[in-house]
């Protein structure tokens, strides 16, 4: 398929008149030159103080225990574990982005990729801290790696905790690896266009002696190249290993193998919901309808649909296998989802997840950001409750009716819940702020005049 | 350390030493020691630091590790220094006390009492601590058994709410103030013949105590003693006058019976006997391969029971139809006269074929009436009993075991009269709580306080010392000695294993005080008292064996036969009409009772069998009262009963009778304490001196608000596809033992991926008999206070967080108006497959050599992963810190050999892991195997009916082997291929074929 870059391709990935030069004044001015509009403030500030409210549920977790949340017997994993799944699948269209559609060349995502592995890593962030939060007894948490210790005990490697442990950190640290070697070449620039001194000394830091030469560049493409490799099988393993949390278990609801599947579509799925909730009003804001086209969105808003469309089947598949499986705690299980105390969640969930996306068939809906941002919130939405009915409603109701309740979240499992949405905010806003939020040498490569280059070289 | 620098140095040291001739004395130790050549020798020997930074090693080398070691250092030192140990003193015995090896437990025959009855315990004593009870083998109401409130009166020993100083209206006073108080006031009624002097107590049998207050009145002879017991056996003892003339004990054997009919009478969980008949009932209950007939039970009650669902025929009657049902027999087995039909058509189908069956088992049946039953159901009774020839085979009189069975009602309706007239000077209240528990029209809160000098001997500062003047604390059982008499009459010496803990003193010393000796010890007053009643030499033999056996030869009372008075039933059946409103029913609480376990954890959280309510009583109504009313549980009633008015909660219970609101008494108490203040509502406000029990006559209004209760369980349903409970009749058994598991499916044993484990020595397991088990629920405050398991509060528990190692789980079947109900007692199944200890990602939960799912609390980290994966939801959490390592008095209690769990830890049943690992140590000593049944877990031990067995399944002779060798054995949710260690023996039933009901 490298073969034949065009064919799938329009002329341009990006709107024509833009130069070289003109790139790099647009996504550079951002953060050297431009006045930080009203938007940037009150979004920042916005996730500053959910940001403290996260560390004030934080700090009480951590003084009075697990407790404020409203876990109870049958359901002894509520919203920590529903957070940790959303946020891990949010941060997979990052990596799908920057790595799998590298390795296809897929050039156009070069205008979306550097924010969206910045949203990866901020959404991993957001994630990892959840196993460690919802445990007992937080401050051991160390106990689940292997590290040589005088009790001579090992975790258990039979327990797909223990997996996560490795699957979430080896996603943390090539992401974030990816995502800086990306940045290497931008910091440059940065670096050789600020006037400011303490910025040029960070920039001048963090491009680690970056000059553009060729050999330079030579290494940075088979890096990134390696390091493209080394994500892909990651979009696909980590969250086949955070099912494995629910698989490997006996509970009805979780005992599945069609879930390490659902789990990345649906990972997806809301990860680029969450790609376009943050494009659209970035582009508008600061005026990169021209890097980010409407192409872009729409492009998205086909990956979302395609997405969807398998988590609904597994959603259809679920409950025609539970029917014919004919397994009595199944049967029970979806009807309890569908009759029982989550009623609600459950069609609502159908509602965002299912329904509302069908309209991303009209080309008229995918190319009005307004309608686009709507949806990917509704997706958002419901992939939240998708976790949540998963995990909440299977333990609710098991095997033995007598150990049946409901649990009922707490406005501490509230609070730490949208607290790390302030977080994620108050680092993606840094980011806009401090960082090129679009890849400026990447973009500058779809330009026409890039092209001809490329081609008189080879 | 270089080795020949080292030698080098050495030898230039004595080199130094030999040089150093003459007169060059080195003239001790410290002046060698200040040469620079033994400083460097020491320096080397015996480095300060780990890796020597001397000045003449390499600077470099030296400051690298140093830094090495140091960054080593203060990383370790910050993974220890996570939990900082407090400063602890322990101190050795200078010299050890007799018989007592430190670490092992001792244990003390004594005995607990309720209504002033005996239930024969041993208290297990750790270093002087009491903290454990347990039935003891030898006494005939417990055989070993146990009940709730025996279990749960331990932690009421270190209750920190307890009366600790003397107080004279709320001020602290010694003893002595209270007692030079006493003797000034006794010194003017001497004149009066003691005219003014008024005891209250509650229920006495003991001899000592009795004796006592005999003293006194011969000391002054116009003295009255009044007694008064809210949820005494009132009926009974009016029914034995009424029927024999004298005051008459009843008990039963139940080994017997093979048709026992209960008229509302829950003789298999509460009352005098009931251990004892629990255990009776269920050896008839267990179907051997001889094929012994199977008992038959009948029970007609308004509000269910355990013993009502053990039945195998449960007739909901309103608990004043009851005796309508009882004269329906009567007549049908030409016993009483009366009308044939009833208005009641239950009542109709249901009383000819029990008088069928009664008549068929002649002289192997039995009729009980509830204690809450009017004295003609009793008269009833014992007239149908006489008649089928079952006295002397399965039931037995006896004199009273009380020591003046007066009708107490008339005694504290005396004693207000006596208040409002003035006449009382000296009002001595020695326990109980009657300004919260006295009939409501007494008004005793204001008449007491007419009394001139008020004291109270209690173990609480209640609502009864809030109007009295002196509150004096009362010893617990475990602090004081005493004695008291079982339900048959036999005596058991109580012993303290502790010193009084706030320096109370019992009610045999106050009443010393009267007779002028203040300072005798209990100890002298009780062995006094039999002193003098032995006859023979050997006193001091006698009196060591008594209190060590904690049982008093032959002091059982001798069974007698009285003959039944002409009109023991010539009153007639009174049918009284309901006139659109609703009867009320007051029962005593299932776990506490009539208010006076109210400030005891344990019993408040104990879920109240059949009904899961924690720490509240409640409007108990049928299910079809609630669709009249249009009310659920959670919604508030007002309740109007002969004018007095309450609000109180619904709690809807399939089961119930139609047309009849239970309330239990014991609630709402306003000064219990930190656990009992303010909790639940008060149905003694309604309750007065005509109806004590039930009557006719209450308005139910639903009212706006809504409550929240604390149940248990939220699910009672049984549904087809769960085979939970395996159950069936028992003819179809004999016929075909398997139909008790028809649709239950179990997977062959290869189905799994692991290898099996190896049990080369025992392997534990447990059966638990579903056949036998009432759902009493003592197992459950057992594990509680074997196990050191915390008490977490209401909140907590409606938050589903109860931390109860063993369940009761109750499952309706059938009709909500009368269903078939089912207890199950679920403790951990230590599955041989177990889904637990496979997602433990820290190993916190592991396989035993003996087949154990050992918990290790110290390793976990509280992902509870576990619990997730189990399947039966035996696993129980600490969200927060529950256990309490701050009150002094509830340090004691712990049991020393389990661990006290901390916050965020995964807990669950751990088959008793600590008794285990005792027997096995002791085996070992002896270099033996550990015996069948000689390791008994703790709700074993105390489990009334034996349903629960422990052993090894390796030994195929043990008992639980051959118990899981029956046809009725099963595992539950075997289809999952856990193969759980625990298994359950399916529960039958024996029907009347020709039962037409």
């Amino acid at each position: 398929m490298a073969d034949e870059p065009n064919v799938h391709q329009p002329k341009t990935d990006i709107a024509p008149g833009y130069t070289f030069g003109t790139v790099t004044d647009q996504i550079a001015s951002v953060v050297l030159t431009r006045r930080t509009p009203f938007f940037w403030y009150a979004a920042f500030g916005a996730g500053l103080v959910l940001l403290l409210l996260f560390l004030l549920a934080v700090g009480v977790l951590f003084v009075k225990g697990t407790g404020i949340w409203g876990l109870r017997t049958p359901v002894m994993w509520g919203f920590a574990i529903t957070n940790f799944v959303w946020w891990i699948g949010i941060g997979h269209a990052g990596t799908l982005i920057s790595a799998i559609l590298l390795l296809l060349n897929q050039r156009w995502r070069n205008s979306i990729n550097r924010f969206a592995e910045a949203m990866t890593l901020f959404a991993v962030a957001c994630a990892g801290m959840f196993p460690v939060l919802h445990l007992g007894r937080p401050w051991l948490a160390y106990w689940l790696f292997p590290y040589p210790n005088t009790m001579g005990v090992q975790p258990n490697f039979r327990s797909p905790l223990v997996w996560d442990v490795f699957a979430v950190s080896t996603y943390a640290t090539v992401s974030l690896m990816f995502w800086f070697v990306g940045l290497m070449p931008d910091l440059a620039t940065l670096r050789d266009r600020t006037h400011n001194r303490l910025a040029r000394f960070a920039y001048g830091i963090l491009a680690m002696g970056w000059r553009g030469s060729a050999r330079h560049w030579s290494v940075y493409e088979t890096a990134t190249l390696l390091l493209a490799g080394l994500a892909t099988p990651l979009v696909l393993s980590v969250h086949t290993v955070v099912s494995f949390d629910f698989t490997i278990a006996i509970v009805p609801g979780w005992h599945t193998t069609f879930l390490p599947p659902y789990f990345v579509a649906g990972a997806i799925y809301s990860g680029f919901a969450m790609v376009l909730a943050l494009a659209i009003p970035l582009r508008s804001i600061y005026g990169l309808q021209g890097l980010i086209t409407d192409r872009h969105l729409d492009n998205s808003a086909k990956v979302m649909l395609a997405t969807g469309l398998i988590v609904a089947y597994a959603y259809i598949l679920e409950t025609f296998s539970a029917w014919y499986g004919g397994n009595t705690y199944e049967q029970a299980m979806v009807w309890h989802r569908m009759t029982g105390p989550y009623a609600v969640s459950y069609w609502s969930l159908m509602l965002c997840n299912i329904l509302a996306p069908q309209a991303l068939w009209f080309k008229r809906v995918r190319s009005k950001p307004v309608f686009l941002f709507i949806s990917a919130i509704v997706v958002l939405v419901g992939m939240w409750l998708e976790r949540y009915v998963i995990i909440v409603s299977s333990l609710a109701q098991d095997f033995l009716p007598s150990s049946w309740s409901i649990f009922q979240a707490t406005r501490w499992d509230w609070a730490t819940y949208i607290g790390t949405i302030g977080l994620f905010l108050f680092l993606f806003f840094l980011f806009i702020r401090l960082l090129p939020m679009i890849s400026i040498f990447e973009v500058r490569t779809l330009l026409p005049s890039a092209k001809v280059e490329e081609e008189a070289e080879s | 350390m270089n080795e020949s620098e080292n030698q080098l140095s050495l030898a230039s040291v004595r080199a130094r030493l030999q040089s150093a001739g003459g007169r060059e004395y080195w003239r001790n130790l410290e002046e060698l020691a200040s040469t620079p050549a033994f400083q460097d020798l020491v320096e080397r020997e015996f480095p300060r630091q780990a890796i020597g930074w001397a000045e003449d090693e390499d600077g470099v080398e030296g400051r690298r590790n140093f830094l090495k070691l140091m960054g080593a250092s203060l990383a370790l030192a910050g993974l220890t220094a996570c939990t900082r140990q407090p400063t602890e003193h322990i101190m050795p015995y200078v010299r050890q006390p007799e018989e007592l090896i430190p670490g092992r437990p001792l244990f003390y025959a004594t005995a607990t009492t309720l209504n002033g009855v005996a239930q024969g315990v041993l208290a297990e004593s750790h270093e002087g601590r009491p903290t454990k009870i347990e039935g003891n083998p030898e006494h005939p109401s417990t055989l070993g058994a146990c009940d709730i409130f025996s279990q749960a009166s331990v932690l009421e020993l270190y209750d920190p709410d307890r009366a600790q100083a003397v107080t004279f209206q709320g001020e602290i006073r010694g003893w002595n103030n209270f007692i030079g108080a006493l003797l000034e006031m006794l010194a003017g009624q001497k004149t009066k013949n003691g005219a003014g002097i008024r005891i209250l107590t509650e229920t006495v049998t003991s001899p000592t105590l009795a004796d006592q207050i005999r003293a006194i009145q011969k000391l002054y002879p116009a003295a009255k003693w009044h007694q008064w017991e809210p949820a005494g056996p009132h009926s009974a003892r009016a029914a034995a006058l009424q029927t024999f003339g004298q005051p008459v004990n009843t008990y039963y054997n139940l080994e017997h019976a093979n048709v026992v009919v209960s008229l509302d009478s829950d003789f298999l969980a509460s009352g005098a006997g009931s251990l004892r008949y629990a255990r009776q009932f269920s050896k008839r209950r267990r179907v051997t391969e001889s094929g012994a007939p199977m008992n038959r039970l009948y029970v007609v009650e308004p509000m269910p029971t355990p013993t009502g669902a053990k039945a195998d025929h449960r007739l909901p009657l309103r608990a004043g139809d009851i005796e309508e049902f009882a004269w329906a027999v009567a007549v049908n087995l030409h016993v009483g006269a009366g009308p044939r039909q009833s208005d009641n058509g239950d009542i109709n189908r249901w009383s000819g074929s029990v008088a069928d069956d009664l008549l068929h088992n002649k002289g192997a049946s039995l009729v009980i009436a509830g204690e809450c039953q009017p004295p003609i159901v009793h008269a009833l009774a014992h007239v149908i009993n006489d008649f089928l020839g079952n006295v002397g085979k399965t039931v037995f009189y006896t004199d009273p075991i009380e020591a003046n069975p007066v009708d107490q009602v008339a005694s504290l309706q005396d004693l207000a009269k006596d208040l409002d007239s003035g006449a009382v000077d000296l009002l001595l209240v020695l326990g109980g709580n009657p300004v919260f528990n006295a009939p409501v029209e007494l008004g005793m809160r204001d008449r007491i306080q007419k009394a001139t000098l008020r004291a109270h001997l209690s173990q609480y500062e209640n609502e009864t010392s809030a109007v009295c003047q002196w509150l004096l604390p009362e010893t617990h059982y475990l602090e004081t000695w005493g004695d008291a008499r079982a339900f048959d009459g036999t005596v058991t010496i109580q012993q303290p294993l502790i010193q009084p803990l706030y320096g109370g003193r019992s009610a045999c010393q106050i009443l010393q005080t009267l007779t002028g000796s203040p300072d005798a010890s209990p100890y002298q007053i009780v062995k006094g008292y039999w002193g003098a009643q032995h006859k023979g030499a050997d006193f001091e033999a006698w009196w060591r064996r008594a209190v060590h056996d904690g049982v008093v030869e032959s002091t059982a009372l001798p069974t007698k036969t009285w003959s039944i008075h002409g009109e023991a039933i010539s009153e007639k059946l009174r049918r009284k009409k309901m006139a659109g409103k609703m009867e009320v029913i007051f029962r005593p609480d299932p776990t506490i009772y009539d208010g006076r376990f109210s400030n005891s954890g344990w019993l408040q959280e104990l879920p109240k069998p059949i009904t899961k309510l924690t720490w509240d009583n409640a409007a108990i109504i049928s299910p079809g009262d609630a669709h009249r009313l249009g009310v659920e549980s959670g919604s508030m009633l007002e309740l109007t009963y002969q004018g007095r008015k309450l609000r109180a909660p619904v709690w809807v219970q399939p089961g119930h009778v139609d047309q009849a609101v239970t309330l239990h008494l014991g609630y709402g108490r306003t000064r219990a304490g930190r656990a009992g203040t303010g909790v639940g509502f008060n149905p003694y406000g309604l309750r007065t001196a005509s109806a004590l029990w039930q009557d006719l006559g209450m308005e139910v209004h639903k009212i706006s608000g809504s409550y929240a209760f604390a149940s248990t369980q939220m699910d009672h349903v049984l549904d087809a596809g769960r085979h939970i409970i395996h159950k069936g009749d028992i003819a179809d058994y004999r016929k075909n033992p398997a139909s008790v598991h028809e649709g239950a499916e179990a997977p062959p044993r290869a189905l799994t991926m692991y290898p099996e484990f190896p049990y080369p020595g025992y392997a534990w397991g447990m059966a638990i008999d579903l056949n036998s088990c009432t759902g009493c629920s003592a197992c459950v405050i057992a594990c509680q206070a074997e196990n050191n398991i915390a008490v977490v509060g209401k909140d907590q528990v409606r938050r589903g967080r109860a931390m109860h190692w063993i369940r009761i789980d109750t499952y309706y079947n059938g009709q909500p108006n009368d269903p078939a109900i089912y207890n199950q007692p679920v403790p951990c199944m230590q599955c041989e497959d177990a889904p637990c200890e496979l997602v433990c990602p820290v190993q916190a939960t592991t396989h035993s050599a003996e087949g154990l799912n050992d918990m290790v609390y110290n390793r976990c980290v509280g992902t509870r992963y576990c619990s997730n994966n189990c399947p039966y939801k035996v696993r129980r959490f600490n969200f927060y810190l529950y256990s309490d390592y701050e009150t002094p008095s509830l340090k004691l209690l712990h049991n020393p050999d389990v661990t006290v769990r901390s916050r965020g830890v995964m807990e669950k049943c751990t088959y008793c892991v600590q008794r285990i690992n005792s027997a096995k140590i002791d085996a070992e000593k002896q270099n033996r195997k550990v015996a069948d049944g000689e390791i008994q877990t703790a709700c074993q031990a105390t489990c009334p009916t034996e349903a629960i067995i422990f052993g090894n399944i390796n030994d195929p002779n043990s008992r639980v082997s051959k118990m899981k060798a029956e046809e009725r054995n099963y595992a539950l949710l075997a289809e999952l291929n856990t193969r759980p260690r625990t298994t359950y023996l399916a529960t039958l039933r024996n029907p009347n074929p020709e039962f037409e009901g």
